[in-house]
């Protein structure tokens, strides 16, 4: 029987991935000098793996080279080895050269083999050993056939196990077994040690053997039967003589047969398309509520079921059964809604993982001390959102790198420590994620970004501009202030679009900053794509759908504190807050059933750190709607950020109220320029 | 048709050696290291034992040990998988009690060649 085991191989990849990580983030938490036995044994056993892995895949380009890192890192395991700054570098290089290689093999492509060789004679060269042999020899087992010859043998085996053999699980009627595979034989038991019963201990073995085997295997092959008793055994081989009488052809022979290596590779380039199949690793925890919950469902579902027996006894004593039923169901969908979500949660880490690397590499090329701080890595947040946040935050910390922090000579001439510092903090607040990135660094230089913008003619020269909008500047399209275009950042790219790729997920950045004090972006995300907890609205016959979490509160409107500026605008006076009111019907056109503010109820949202008071007519009940795309389906709409369908089959709008504010501040504005 | 325990903390490895055993009709029970292996070896008494060596938390050699206390254990084989073609792992899992080994890399076929030299 054969199994074909390019089935595994794409769990090799992704195991072999999460091994590199751990490689990479505990090389780089190696101290030099004091390095913690625990973390070189991780790092030991990440490589050891892939190693192991690789070689039984058929991987032998990946499998050699992770041969001769393993033998570097199991020297300095032993302690044979310290751990240098010199060494950590050309460990890391190697995590990265066998990251490209793990991963053009799993995309079926070719490994770029004079990049691995060159690096590969510099870890030899660091050993100070003669080059490793490139096919990993050491770690095939001996090839055995040896029946080349043909020639026929008859051997005596003098087979003597020691007592306490059978304590190792090795039987020695199953090594009888075994020889009787390989050729034909005559066993004599000598049993002239057993002693009297009374004496006899059940742990221990007594029986000796005298075999006479006639085999056209070699000695080695015979021996090998015997290999793993060799100390638990006298044992004795001798060839008695030579006969030529052909035997039978052999049962399927014990001789384990050379791993066929070579033929695996080409099959990688088949599967091509697997690799490409994105997975997820879920805890055992979230499945099993997951399977508790659907256990709920099919409870609720048979408890239903008995009323549904006989239509024709159906009378109003069941009704009471049914509404129980009904409100069960409805926290069984609930809860499992919920734990299908959290399927799609992962820890931010899986995001942040990459960032100690980069920015000790970065900080290396650019001349700066820099001290990455991260916290909250265990947030959860969408998959989806995951994958699409990365690319950001690297442009965001890369800035941060580049243009944030000082040299060491400008940080101490400022008087600030030589290190500077840069901290990534994550963490849950309402429905969103927030993820800052903070550092101690120059800060934002106004003068220089006025200045900039106004060469960019992105504003007139004569401009009026608070420090917010100052600061939002540095995200329009074609903007950078760095003197010099430098490898890491500066080319004016980026910035509009990570503040478009966060928009696009629903999500938001700020950014605060002092000179010489330092910058913090603050990104606000959902932390799901596919679900909001709404609160359902009435405005005249219409029914719209407000997140929930952007709410304040709702209230009943008091004559006495709505106040008119300018005559027109409309704002309430809330404890000792003005905040404008935007009558929903206005900005919709729809017909109102009443327009008297008194009559309606007074929403207060906030979003983008602004509140504003929505008029409607009556708050209706709060579920958790499933967003269906307006621009997809229809086209965007401003102040309204989706649809979805409610349980009666009508469709209802979504507002978006960032969207909502804006509209309201341009209300405002026509208005005062009216 | 034996039930069996195998404990490898690579889950590719782990994969192609449980499916190569259920394929060849033995019942297979999975641990991701030692640890994890002596609780499920207490709660489910298995006919083999195949480990790793190198494994977080417990290695391979401390759980040959283990299980040898347990009297369950006494005389089940256990062998030992291992990359490491030197004599002295191999003598040290002999002498923790180690029933033989399998070296790295082999396919499934030489692991069932290998594990029926030790199941009656």
């Amino acid at each position: 029987m054969s199994i074909d085991i390019s089935q595994f191989h794409q769990t090799f990849f992704e195991e072999c991935f999460e091994g590199l990580e751990v490689m990479e983030s505990g090389l780089l938490n190696l101290d030099i000098g004091n390095a913690d036995n625990e973390v070189i044994n991780a790092i030991f056993r990440g490589a050891h793996s892939i190693k192991g892995g690789s070689a039984t895949f058929g991987f032998t380009e990946v499998a050699s080279f992770t041969h001769v890192m393993e033998t570097l890192l199991d020297e300095m395991r032993a302690g044979q080895r310290d751990v240098t700054q010199s060494l950590i570098d050309i460990l890391l290089r190697s995590v990265d050269c066998l990251h490209g290689m793990i991963a053009a093999t799993s995309q079926g492509e070719p490994i770029d083999t004079s990049s691995v060789s060159s690096l590969q004679k510099e870890l030899e060269t660091v050993l100070g050993s003669t080059p490793v042999n490139s096919s990993d020899s050491s770690t095939i087992p001996p090839t055995s056939p040896g029946n080349a010859g043909d020639s026929i043998v008859e051997w005596l085996i003098d087979f003597k196990p020691h007592a306490d053999m059978v304590r190792t699980g090795n039987d020695p009627v199953l090594l009888l077994r075994e020889i009787e595979r390989i050729g034909e034989v005559q066993i004599v038991i000598d049993t002239s040690n057993v002693p009297d019963f009374k004496n006899i201990d059940p742990e221990s073995c007594y029986l000796s053997w005298v075999l006479t085997l006639t085999t056209s295997e070699s000695e080695a092959n015979i021996r090998q039967i015997f290999d793993w008793v060799e100390d638990e055994c006298d044992l004795r081989i001798e060839k008695i003589s030579n006969t030529t009488t052909p035997l039978p052809p052999q049962r399927d022979s014990a001789a384990i047969a050379a791993p066929d290596i070579a033929s695996q590779p080409e099959k990688t380039g088949v599967k091509k398309s697997t690799a490409e199949n994105s997975s997820i690793r879920v805890s055992i925890d979230k499945i099993d509520a997951l399977i508790n919950m659907v256990g709920e469902l099919v409870i609720t579902q048979s408890m239903m079921g008995q009323l549904d027996g006989n239509l024709e006894d159906f009378d109003v004593s069941k009704l009471e059964k049914l509404r129980d039923g009904l409100t069960l169901l409805e926290r069984n969908t609930r809860e499992l809604q919920e734990s299908v979500m959290r399927i799609r949660m992962l820890p931010i880490s899986f995001s942040f993982n990459r960032f100690p690397r980069m920015v000790r590499d970065l900080s290396q090329q650019l001349n700066k001390k820099i001290n990455l701080t991260m916290s909250g890595e265990q947030t959860e947040l969408d998959k989806t959102v995951m994958e699409k946040i990365g690319d950001p935050l690297v442009h965001l910390l890369r800035n941060s790198l580049d243009h944030g922090i000082e040299t060491p000579e400008v940080r101490l001439s400022k008087g600030k420590p030589e290190t500077g510092t840069i901290e990534l903090n994550a963490y849950h607040k309402g429905g969103n994620i927030v993820i800052e990135i903070s550092d101690d660094g120059a800060g934002f230089n106004k003068d220089k970004i006025l200045a900039k913008a106004v060469e960019n003619n992105l504003i007139g020269s004569n401009d009026d501009i608070s420090d917010e909008k100052i600061y939002d500047l540095i995200f329009m399209p074609g903007f950078s202030t760095a003197d010099t275009i430098s490898d890491v950042s500066g080319r004016g790219v980026g910035m509009d679009v990570v503040k478009r790729n966060i928009r696009e997920l629903g999500g938001n950045i700020d950014v605060t900053s002092e000179v010489d004090k330092g910058t913090t972006f603050t990104i606000r995300l959902p932390l799901t794509l596919a679900i909001l907890d709404g609160q359902l609205l009435s405005v005249g016959t219409q029914t719209y759908i407000v997140p929930l979490v952007s709410i304040v509160e709702s209230l009943q409107i008091k004559k006495e504190n709505i106040n008119s500026i300018a005559g027109k605008s409309e704002v309430y006076k809330l404890r000792e807050d003005y905040i404008p009111i935007l009558r929903l019907h206005d900005v919709f056109g729809i017909k109102a059933s009443t327009r008297d503010l008194t009559d309606g109820l007074l929403v207060v949202i906030e979003g983008d750190g602004k509140k504003i008071g929505l008029y409607i007519d009556d708050l209706l009940g709060q579920q958790q709607v499933v967003i269906k795309s307006l621009e997809s389906n229809y086209e965007p709409i401003q102040g309204i950020s989706g649809a979805t369908i409610l349980g009666d089959g009508t469709v209802s709008l979504i507002l978006d109220v960032e969207g909502l504010i804006t509209l309201q501040q341009n209300i405002n504005y026509s208005q005062d320029a009216a | 048709m034996a039930s069996i325990l195998a404990v490898d903390d690579s889950a590719s490895m782990r994969q192609m050696v449980s499916f190569a055993l259920k394929n060849a009709g033995h019942e297979v029970v999975e641990a991701v290291d030692g640890v994890d292996a002596l609780s499920t070896a207490k709660n489910n008494k298995v006919n083999l034992v195949i480990t790793d060596v190198n494994m977080p938390n417990m290695d391979g050699i401390s759980l040959i040990k283990e299980l040898r206390n347990l009297p369950d254990y006494k005389f089940i084989p256990i062998l030992m998988l291992t990359t490491e073609s030197a004599p002295e792992k191999k003598q040290e899992g002999k002498s923790a009690g180690a029933t033989g080994w399998l070296v790295k890399p082999f396919d499934p076929d030489q692991l069932l060649a290998t594990i029926n030299k030790v199941l009656g």
